[in-house]
């Protein structure tokens, strides 16, 4: 991934920005300007997530992408956030212990290396919070 | 609308083609599909072409005029289009000519599909194909396409009573189909410990769950049905022709495990064909994963949520069953050369209801059905098709 294209989502992979529809309440991640269910007459605000969620479902990754091929075997999970809105993300324990249900909290981590720019990316992993 | 008929199929062998370009595997799939509709180039009003990841492969974009080129085309100067939709591009370049003739802008359209994919190591293509997710959203946190799918099977399998062998099985049938079509990729036949003593990809999936990376295309030859006689004595018709999408990320669905894009041109395909599941002789399903197949069974709703697995294992789907799917080998042992899936799977079902499949015939089969998956879900193509 490029530089300028991941910087331009640093907000919301470093510090879980997103948005709240203060008309209905519903919770966006990432970040939405539009909500669907109010569509013009929602009104849409920043919103920091609390970081806090449950595992909806996962797997182990042992066959990944060359950026990741290093981290391998690695949990891999969908989480559902405590305001609502589900995100895929690494939970950083023994990759067996995943469980559904578990509840997660996110940390701030190294995703990935690109091999060819050198850079490093860090973004939100999750750890187990119980 | 004009009712439509595909008159012409051409498939190449599917495989690791090392010998083969981009450009050999479809001009040998174009050629053998005008040959079999005893057509030449001359009779080509447009064409359609359904290619994934050509510039990651082979760093080639530009695809549609490229075929038109090397089809010995260039001349006639006829429209050429790429259609891309990940794996679901040869099915949304097949309805894309099925619209170009019913609507009457055109009269002979060709649609094919093709990939080459073992031109580059497996890393890349494991990340070329994870383009077909959400880059931002799964991709960049180490989300893989196996990855996906193995969050499908392990929501799956804790809501419903599918077992590992269960699981399984779906590739041992789909071996067993391969080992008597002579396009396919794996021609030889599997047991169940041979799923279960391969490799994890990603856990609850193995090596032997998933689709293998191929090179391969395929062409198909669709003209209005008033005059497909002209080209060939077993028009096949072409019934209903849907399409739908959904979220781009898995975890954004209303259910992890139900495709509801698959549930919706489904539902349409039926009722635009004006038939029930019942009526279905054979179907080609998107076998990418076995889970995949699973769900696919039961979204199209040819049995309950949660029966799939069962019925796998009863051979309710095999070659001799009451609704057998993916008499090719499907894509896991036919192979997937994901712009090529869509239209091989149209070159199977015609070549089924022609009566021409030899040792995987299905004997007497009047009505089949295709089912083509982009990404995890967010496109489905589903066609029908009639003697
Ligand atoms: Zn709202």
């Amino acid at each position: 991934m490029s530089v300028a294209r991941f910087w331009r989502k640093i907000p919301q992979r470093y510090n879980l920005i997103g948005t709240v529809c203060k008309t209905c309440g519903r919770h966006f991640f990432p970040p939405r300007s539009f909500c669907p269910d109010c569509r013009r007459s929602g009104e849409i605000v920043e919103y920091k997530f609390k970081g806090t969620g449950t595992v909806v479902t996962h797997t182990i990754i042992r066959t990944a992408s060359d950026q990741f091929e290093d981290l391998t075997p690695y949990a891999l999970a969908i989480i559902k956030l405590d305001e609502g809105p589900r995100i895929t993300a690494q939970i950083v324990c023994t990759p067996e212990d995943v469980k559904i249900g578990m509840r997660v909290k996110g940390t701030f981590r190294r995703i990935a290396a690109d091999g060819a720019s050198g850079v490093i990316y860090y973004g939100t992993k999750y750890v187990p919070d119980e | 609308m004009r009712d439509v008929a595909v008159i012409g199929i051409g498939c190449t062998p599917f495989g690791e083609k090392w010998g083969s370009s981009f450009r050999d595997l479809f001009v040998e799939a174009g050629t053998l599909a005008l040959d079999d509709a005893n057509l030449s180039g001359e009779d080509i009003d447009a064409m359609y072409v359904g290619n994934m990841s050509a510039g990651r492969f082979i760093e080639q974009e530009h695809i549609g005029a490229l075929i038109a080129d090397y089809s010995g085309l260039s001349t006639r100067h006829i429209p050429s289009t790429r259609v891309e939709a990940a794996c679901a591009s040869g099915g949304l370049s097949f309805r894309q000519a099925v619209i170009a003739v019913a609507s009457g802008m055109e009269d002979i359209v060709v649609a094919a599909g093709v990939e080459k994919m073992t031109d580059v190591g497996t890393g890349a293509s494991v990340d070329a194909l994870a383009g077909a997710a959400d880059r931002e959203w799964e991709g960049f946190v180490g989300a893989t396409f196996p990855g996906l799918y193995a969050m499908i099977a392990t929501d799956y399998m804790s809501r419903y009573p599918l077992t590992r062998e269960q699981l399984a099985q779906v590739a041992v049938k789909n071996h067993y189909n391969g080992a008597r079509n002579p396009i396919a990729q794996f021609q030889q036949e599997i047991t169940i410990d041979t799923v279960l003593r391969s490799s994890l990809v990603a856990d609850p999936l193995r090596l032997f769950d998933c689709s293998p990376i191929t090179d391969g295309a395929a062409a198909v030859i669709v003209a209005p049905l008033d005059r497909a006689r002209e080209f060939t004595d077993t028009p096949i018709r072409v019934l209903a022709s849907e399409q739908a999408s959904d979220t781009i990320t898995l975890h954004d669905r209303r259910d992890i495990s139900t495709l509801d894009a698959t549930v919706a041109a489904g539902q349409r395909a039926f009722k635009t064909a004006r038939i029930t599941p019942k009526e279905i002789d054979l179907v080609e399903v998107h076998d990418c994963f076995t889970i995949a197949e699973i769900c696919a069974i039961e979204d199209l709703g040819f049995c309950k949520k949660g029966e799939a697995g069962m019925l796998t294992m009863e051979g309710v789907t095999a070659l001799n069953g009451d609704l057998p799917v993916n008499t090719s080998g499907g894509l896991k042992a036919c192979g997937h050369p994901v712009g090529a899936t869509g239209i091989k799977q149209v070159y199977e079902i015609v070549t089924q209801l022609r009566g021409d499949a030899k040792g995987r015939q299905i004997d007497g089969a009047k009505i089949g059905m295709t089912h083509n998956v982009g990404g995890t879900g967010a496109t489905v193509a589903v066609h029908i098709f009639g003697v």
